[in-house]
């Protein structure tokens, strides 16, 4: 078992008093109290070392056991009871030894003990303690959250059906009350908190509501004006492309944008940038032509 | 009124073994709402969340009223901060190179 140093934790020395560790662990406690560190994965870690090295250090029995057997501390009693029987055997002139169990007052891990109890040091009676609450991740395409949709989560081993709402943005969280876990004798449960990670599109930006796409013009289109099909979310729609269109024109399409987040039938815009294409390969022909072009424009035309 | 959302000041306490003063200054401190129904005093549902991390904050990290009351005040810009950092990064990601 990896040597964790409880004094180091609580940035104290070996020599502190109890008064001292109580301080120390105050302190600490204040700093990176889950409850004063929303969302902050390391302060929440950094938290359940500070109260386990406080739960150790501030017991003087354990902090005796600890001093003595460093990473060993959790089997002390075992340690004990042979060095007793060893000393035993060597006056009675020998015999079998044997090691028996710890006793078991230090079963299971102590991390694992303080990730359900957090900030529960100071009271250590049979208060109601909430559950903990439960956080995961739900990773979906663009077009997942264009309409409002149900899907089967399972967290902890439990189905959850989950109504993700249109419009919900990357990084959005969600919160479902009383899915985390259980409470503590019989205190409520906690709340499970969904964060969604909603992917880029390839075709399509989101800001919000609203949807940037860049569209290719054909050159003969940009300058004689026409029609051009563009997609949208749902489906395609034709442009009127006006004569002379420069390249990284934007045109507004009303309502063709993302579902606004819990506004049912409201929908942001979309923004298209036209990107006019110049031909290319050309045929002796049109470098023909085009070279007449040239001319008529350089005559002043 | 829905009752069924609202939580019996005097049951919660005794639940949780705190003082009802407690709840009070609370209260005094412009921290949570007391509705007052039939000469009973509770607390709403939604707010439940809240009044358990002030009572961890002062019974487990000794924090006073005043420093709950300004605690309060920043977590609440730094749940505002983080939600505008988020939208940002979002819009950041519309000038990101497609690879």
């Amino acid at each position: 078992m990896e040597f964790i140093d409880y004094y180091n934790i609580l940035e104290i020395q070996k020599t502190s008093t109890e008064a001292d560790i109580k301080a120390a662990y105050r302190k600490l406690a204040r700093k990176y109290h889950p409850d004063l560190n929303p969302n902050d994965e390391n302060a929440k870690k950094k938290f359940q070392q500070i109260n386990e090295a406080n739960e150790v250090l501030s017991d003087p029995e354990k902090r005796k056991k600890y001093d003595k057997y460093g990473k060993d501390w959790k089997h002390a009693d075992e340690f004990e009871k042979a060095n007793q029987q060893q000393s035993q055997s060597r006056t009675s002139g020998g015999g079998q030894q044997s090691y028996g169990s710890s006793g078991g007052d230090f079963s299971g891990d102590f991390s694992e003990f303080f990730e359900s109890m957090y900030g529960s040091g100071a009271r250590t009676k049979q208060t109601k303690f909430r559950g903990q609450d439960l956080n995961a991740e739900l990773h979906l395409n663009l077009m997942d959250v264009y309409k409002t949709q149900q899907q089967t989560l399972t967290v902890n081993g439990k189905n959850i059906r989950l109504t993700i709402p249109a419009g919900v943005e990357n990084g959005q969280v969600i919160k479902i009350a009383g899915h985390g876990t259980p409470g503590a004798n019989g205190g409520p449960n906690g709340d499970l908190y969904i964060t969604f990670t909603i992917a880029s599109h390839p075709k399509f930006k989101r800001e919000g509501s609203n949807l940037y796409a860049t569209v290719d013009l054909d050159l003969y289109t940009a300058l004689l004006g026409g029609d051009l099909q563009v997609d949208t979310l749902d489906g395609k729609v034709k442009l009127k492309v006006a004569p002379e269109t420069q390249s990284n024109t934007k045109v507004k399409l009303k309502g063709k944008g993302f579902p606004v987040y819990k506004k049912e039938g409201e929908f942001g815009d979309l923004y298209i940038t036209y990107n006019v294409k110049l031909p290319t390969n050309l045929t002796e022909k049109e470098k023909e032509l085009f070279t007449e072009l040239s001319k008529l424009r350089a005559n002043g035309n | 009124m829905e009752t069924r959302e609202l939580i019996l000041i005097e049951h919660f306490c005794t639940n949780h073994e705190i003082e009802f003063s407690f709840i009070d200054s609370l209260h005094a401190f412009g921290l949570i709402e007391v509705i007052i129904h039939e000469d009973n005093k509770y607390l709403q549902q939604e707010q439940l969340k809240d009044v358990e991390k002030m009572m961890r904050m002062h019974y487990d990290l000794d924090i006073n009223m005043e420093g709950i009351d300004v605690i309060s005040h920043l977590l609440k810009r730094v749940n505002s901060l983080q939600d505008e950092l988020r939208i940002t990064q979002n819009k950041l990601k519309l000038y990101e190179k497609e690879d």
